[in-house]
């Protein structure tokens, strides 16, 4: 008898944490796609979205530039340790680039922000929350909604595409330096191995995962923040699991943007 | 005449903590009904509950003629409107100075230079000068987070005023003026009050009616000038700071 019981509250258990993970999956839909129809529909808060865009996405720039000028130089290295098993060290200029662009520039850049970015508009909007900021912004007839999620998924959206370009350029510099300084590759030939290998593709399939992840990112931020628990411990758990779970949906994501693109 | 907020048997529950039990109130046009009660008691949530940041569990919650705690979307907004609210803790917005924060509803219908110039005279209202005007909240001491508050509340001559522990945190002095301060609103912009404090003289400067919360309900209201022999033992006891009494003071 012990034995079923105790099976019985395993069972019981189990059944508790699915339902538990049906209704954070449900309510993360449902703030997700409020936060959409805010941003699509009007009133816009412009002032605020240029506030956010600088915020996420220009002072995001050392981070992600260094993280890509560093990964490119490692890559270059490592792919002709690699190329040259096979003699084929002639490569490394094209791999660094199909590798930079097409996904470690959005991954890497991606949670980097990650780190950076959700944990802030969490603290931020929790904060917000238990000090009844949000109460506030309702009472004064202002949707909280239009006015602090709707300009923040709008700026990560349009600018974590820009900084992975940007982090793209660095990253093939990255490489180009180490190549053409460490590995003796002469600086006209790796470029032109750069340029003629990568494809328009390349570059855009990075900048759609980009803007994807640049959603997840704000999203997590505002979604964590906006329910966060009461009190400063409330405020922590709510960056805590912001930062979390926007790396975890990045490769997630990312794994199924690439299986998209791949058969495409 | 019908009231300008009703309430009708609210009940409110938190986890297993049952706040409101049957909240049974109403504010005629144009009054100015204090509440009283111990703290922790549900002053703060009876009056969130009718502006919907608070969903009751049972009862009505009336405005007007429309339902408060049903109302949705645009009619929820323009009902809104009518409200001017300060919250028990300021809630400032700490990313937007203080003249941004009292001008925050005039920007709709005002350009900056005429905005800046209101939420200024609303400050000097009450008891801050221009040089404050710039400055973030996270650069004033706490009563005058509160006065700021209070300035926001008002700047865009409500119908309704909600006043959540107006004078907490203020000296003697600036808690007459501000007592003055909401008296005058009432009297001169014709604004329905509800007005949540401890302090009784308070009570006796602003109140045309006061209502005692207790046991998640309201267990005795009436005309302010009835509060000394009413012979409600709440009443008794809570105006005279009594210790003992049909209230338990748990120690
Ligand atoms: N959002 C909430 N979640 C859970 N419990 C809450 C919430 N809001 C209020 N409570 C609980 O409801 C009770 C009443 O709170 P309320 O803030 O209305 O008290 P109050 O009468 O305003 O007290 P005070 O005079 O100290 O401000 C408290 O016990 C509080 O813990
Ligand atoms: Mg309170």
């Amino acid at each position: 008898m012990a034995v079923l019981s105790a099976f019985q509250g395993f069972l019981a258990g189990i059944g508790a944490s699915v339902l538990g993970l049906f209704r954070a999956t449900g309510a993360l839909v449902l703030f997700a796609l409020q936060g959409i129809i805010h941003m699509v529909l009007p009133t816009y808060y412009w002032r605020e979205t240029l506030r956010q865009m600088m915020r996420i996405g220009y002072y995001s720039l050392p981070v992600v530039g260094l993280t890509a000028l560093f990964t490119g130089a490692v890559l270059a290295l490592q792919i002709y340790i690699g190329g040259s098993r096979f003699n084929a060290e002639g490569v490394v200029a094209s791999i660094v680039a199909i590798g930079i662009v097409r996904e470690l520039g959005p991954v890497l850049g991606g949670l980097m922000v990650a780190g950076r970015v959700s944990a802030a508009i969490a603290a931020e909007i929790g904060t917000m929350r238990v000090t009844e900021q949000i109460d506030a912004l309702t009472t004064l007839s202002t949707n909280p909604f239009k006015y602090l999620v709707a300009p923040r998924l709008i700026a990560g959206i349009v600018t974590l595409p820009i900084l992975v370009a940007v982090a793209d350029i660095i990253g093939v510099m990255g490489g180009f330096l180490v190549g053409v300084n460490r590995l003796n590759f002469s600086a006209s030939a790796y470029i032109s191995n750069t340029v003629n290998f990568l494809e328009a593709g390349d570059i855009l399939s990075g900048l759609y995962k980009a803007a994807v992840f640049g959603f997840i990112i704000t999203l997590m931020g505002c979604y964590h923040g906006y329910n966060s628990g009461r009190g400063a411990q409330g405020v922590g758990n709510a960056t805590t699991n912001a930062v979390v779970s926007a790396s975890v949906l990045i490769f997630a994501a990312n794994y199924l943007l690439t299986e998209l693109f791949f058969s495409a | 005449m019908t009231p300008k907020i009703a309430l009708k048997d609210v009940h409110k529950t938190f986890g297993t903590k049952r706040v409101l039990r049957g909240v049974t109130l109403d504010i005629m046009p144009g009054e100015s009904m204090v509440i009283i009660g111990g703290s922790g008691t549900g002053k703060s949530v009876t009056i969130k509950s009718v502006l919907g940041l608070v969903q009751p569990d049972k009862g009505e919650v009336w405005v007007d003629d429309i339902r408060a705690d049903k109302v949705r979307g645009g009619k929820r907004d323009a009902m809104l409107d009518k409200f001017g609210m300060l919250f028990q803790g300021g809630a400032l917005f700490d990313s937007l100075t203080v003249w941004e924060n009292v001008a925050f509803r005039l920007r709709r219908r005002m350009d900056k230079a005429e905005a800046r110039d209101t939420a200024i005279a609303k400050l000097r209202r009450v008891g801050l000068g221009p040089d404050t005007a710039d400055l973030y909240p996270g650069e004033l001491s706490g009563g005058m987070q509160k006065r700021v508050g209070l300035a926001r509340a008002i700047a865009d001559e409500p119908e309704i005023i909600f006043f959540d522990e107006p004078t907490t945190g203020l000296d003697p002095i600036m808690s007459d003026v501000i007592n003055e301060l909401i008296r005058e609103v009432v009297v001169e912009m014709g604004a329905t009050a509800m007005t949540i404090t401890h302090d009784m003289s308070s009570v006796r400067k602003i109140a045309d009616k006061v209502a005692m919360l207790h046991d998640g309900v309201i267990q005795w209201t009436g005309p302010v000038a009835e509060l000394d022999h009413c012979g409600d033992p709440y009443i008794e006891q809570f105006i005279h700071g009594h210790a003992t009494g049909p209230i338990e003071a748990v120690r």
